[in-house]
């Protein structure tokens, strides 16, 4: 963990957190969504983020991505401020995500789909971007509907083809957004595999999930965002077994 | 399978048809007569405008209605270069193009500060702006226009047969040129980019593509052949004027029509909706103004039955791209 992408000794940057947030704000008119946040994430975790419904995970998320700019605070990837950064910037410095309501490229194919991600989020020419959307394909298990259009897959394809794109070009941090809902126990084993090796490879997950059982398997750690601020954090058990979380998050 | 195999040959022998259909054009001046031909010249230069709306509001979501603004400054710059400056006619034109693109660079960095309607306004606005500044040039005949001095125009053959031919093959050579090369640009990794920008700007900016970056390509892109547009709208009509050269009725508005109509976000869709712009001009000619009602009323009916217009019906039944600029697994 001591050296880059380039091979040079990063001391600085392999004791400092991949991800950190400062004091992040966010308000919609007078809707206070994300309040003073803090969070930091360490390089190669797996962090999962529970939360009720509208405490503002996807908004969290947005405002890593850059989708949403926040209100105050500040957001630091791999030591560098990068809070005014565009979308596209931070996809290409290898922040990728899904998103919960999927957004595919409806008259494209599910393999340019991907391709386009390879080639533009991996900063990469169409030629050599080609056998890493393949591998991509492969990997969430869209390879046999590579032609399809992506307007004509169903919301399971279509959830995975939020984690194929988010992968693809294979970005340090991926934030992702329930991406589990709905999958048979098999296809559940499946894509925690496939986060368990993107995992080893040396990237960073931050995964915000309603299904719990499947949380609880990958996660490292645990965050529990409630009315826009992280309310608890630490080892899965623990988080699970809280009065608190169970309270909130449960309705226990 | 057989009826896969069916459509394929249906399909392979569209693209034959279309093949034979351009090769056929190509032989224009020998086929047609000068009518004809000078329909056709027509036909190719609203063809080529429609194709670059297209690009501009189908593709990169720059919905200007300022498009006739370039046609007009390519037509000034041409008269300019070759009348007033004495420039040879064959590199007055393409001059004229670069010109054009010269005057696209400030007017982008003006216009892209604005985003959706208030972009079109903007675009609007630089179009007025530039027609009030062309009918107040010297030696551009203010706000009457001028004609073309007849050694210029006799450059362009000695015989008016001769002339109409040579716009044609012109018009009929850009015509080729905007859409070949925009093809291309849309195979092209930008392209890529673009197409994904199309279908979805957030998920594509999400995906890595410079959405700034690729806005300004496809503004730029547009320009010269805008400004080309310009220039054979001058030699067919033997003139530059403010209010002809930026004409927002025959540059802007008949163009979003036809792309609207043939299918936004498509290459088909423009040649669709210009072939289909003229059908419907010769049958209706004879109804004065209700021409522009039922233009409008027709282009209303497609929107509500489908948004991308007939080429995005077309897709919907399966048909694939006849010109696709899609990417498979192998180069
Ligand atoms: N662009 C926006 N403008 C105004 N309000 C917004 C916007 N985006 C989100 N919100 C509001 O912020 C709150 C948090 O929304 P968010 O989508 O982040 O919740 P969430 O934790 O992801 O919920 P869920 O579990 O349902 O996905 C909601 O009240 C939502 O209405
Ligand atoms: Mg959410």
């Amino acid at each position: 963990m001591a050296v880059d992408a380039q091979g040079r000794p990063r001391h600085e940057e392999a004791r400092a957190p991949v991800l950190e947030l400062r004091d992040l704000s966010i308000r919609f008119g007078g809707l206070r969504v994300i309040e003073n946040l803090h969070l930091e994430v360490q390089r190669g975790e797996i962090l999962g983020v529970l939360g009720p419904n509208g405490a503002g995970k996807s908004t969290l998320f947005n405002l890593i991505a850059g989708v949403l700019a926040p209100t105050a605070g500040a957001i630091f990837f791999g030591g560098r401020n990068i809070t005014t950064m565009n979308v596209w910037s931070r996809r290409r410095i290898g922040i990728g995500r899904t998103y919960q309501i999927p957004k595919p490229f409806a008259h494209m194919s599910v393999f340019e789909n991907v391709l386009v991600a390879a080639a533009h989020g991996g900063g990469r020419a169409i030629r050599l971007s080609r056998a890493e959307a393949m591998d991509v394909l492969e990997a969430t298990g869209l390879a046999d509907r590579m032609t399809s259009m992506a307007g004509q897959l169903s919301l399971l394809d279509l959830k995975r083809l939020e984690l194929a794109r988010a992968i693809a070009g294979r970005p340090d941090l991926l934030l992702l957004d329930e991406i589990a809902g709905g999958l048979t126990e098999a296809e559940c084993d499946d894509l925690l595999a496939l986060l368990k090796k993107i995992s080893d490879h040396g990237a960073t997950i931050v995964w915000v999930e309603h299904v719990l059982h499947a949380l609880k398997r990958a996660a490292s750690r645990l965050a529990v965002l409630y009315s826009g601020s992280i309310i608890a954090e630490g080892a899965p058990e623990d988080i699970l077994a809280d009065d608190r979380v169970r309270e909130i998050y449960l309705g226990a | 399978m057989t009826g896969r195999n069916q459509f394929m040959t249906g399909l392979a022998i569209t693209r034959f048809a279309l093949v034979a259909i351009i090769l056929a054009l190509a032989a224009g001046p020998w086929l047609f007569d000068l009518n004809q031909q000078t329909l056709l010249t027509e036909f190719f230069t609203l063809l080529v405008l429609a194709l670059m709306w297209n690009l501009l509001a189908g593709y990169a979501d720059i919905i200007t209605v300022g498009q006739h603004a370039f046609v007009g400054v390519g037509a000034y710059a041409f008269y300019g270069l070759a009348v007033l400056a004495d420039v040879d006619i064959f590199l007055a034109i393409p001059m004229a193009a670069l010109t054009t693109l010269l005057v696209a660079i400030p007017t982008m960095a003006i216009i892209f500060r604005l985003r959706t309607a208030y972009l079109a306004v903007g675009t609007w606005v630089a179009a007025e702006v530039m027609m009030l500044i062309a009918g107040k040039l010297p030696g551009f005949g203010g706000g009457s226009g001028t004609s073309l001095p007849i050694p210029v125009v006799k450059a362009f053959g000695a015989t008016l047969s001769g002339r109409v031919s040579t716009f044609y093959a012109m018009s009929f050579a850009l015509a080729l040129l905007a859409f070949g090369t925009t093809w291309i640009f849309l195979r092209s990794r930008v392209g890529l980019g673009l197409t994904a920008m199309r279908d979805n700007e957030e998920a594509a900016g999400a995906a890595g593509v410079d959405l700034v970056m690729t806005r300004i390509v496809c503004f730029l892109w547009t320009a010269p052949f805008l400004g080309l547009a310009g220039v054979l709208v001058t030699l067919q009509k033997l003139r530059v004027a403010p209010s002809a050269s930026f004409s927002i009725t025959d540059w802007t508005i008949y163009i979003i029509f036809i792309v609207v109509i043939g299918g936004i976000g498509s290459l088909e869709g423009p040649v669709i909706g210009t072939i289909l712009f003229f059908l419907l001009r010769g049958y209706l000619a004879a109804y004065g103004t209700w021409y522009l009602i039922i233009l409008g009323a027709v282009s209303i009916g497609v929107i509500l039955a489908e948004p991308r217009g007939i080429w995005g019906a077309c897709r919907r039944w399966g048909i694939p791209d006849l010109a696709p600029a899609s990417h498979g697994p192998k180069p």
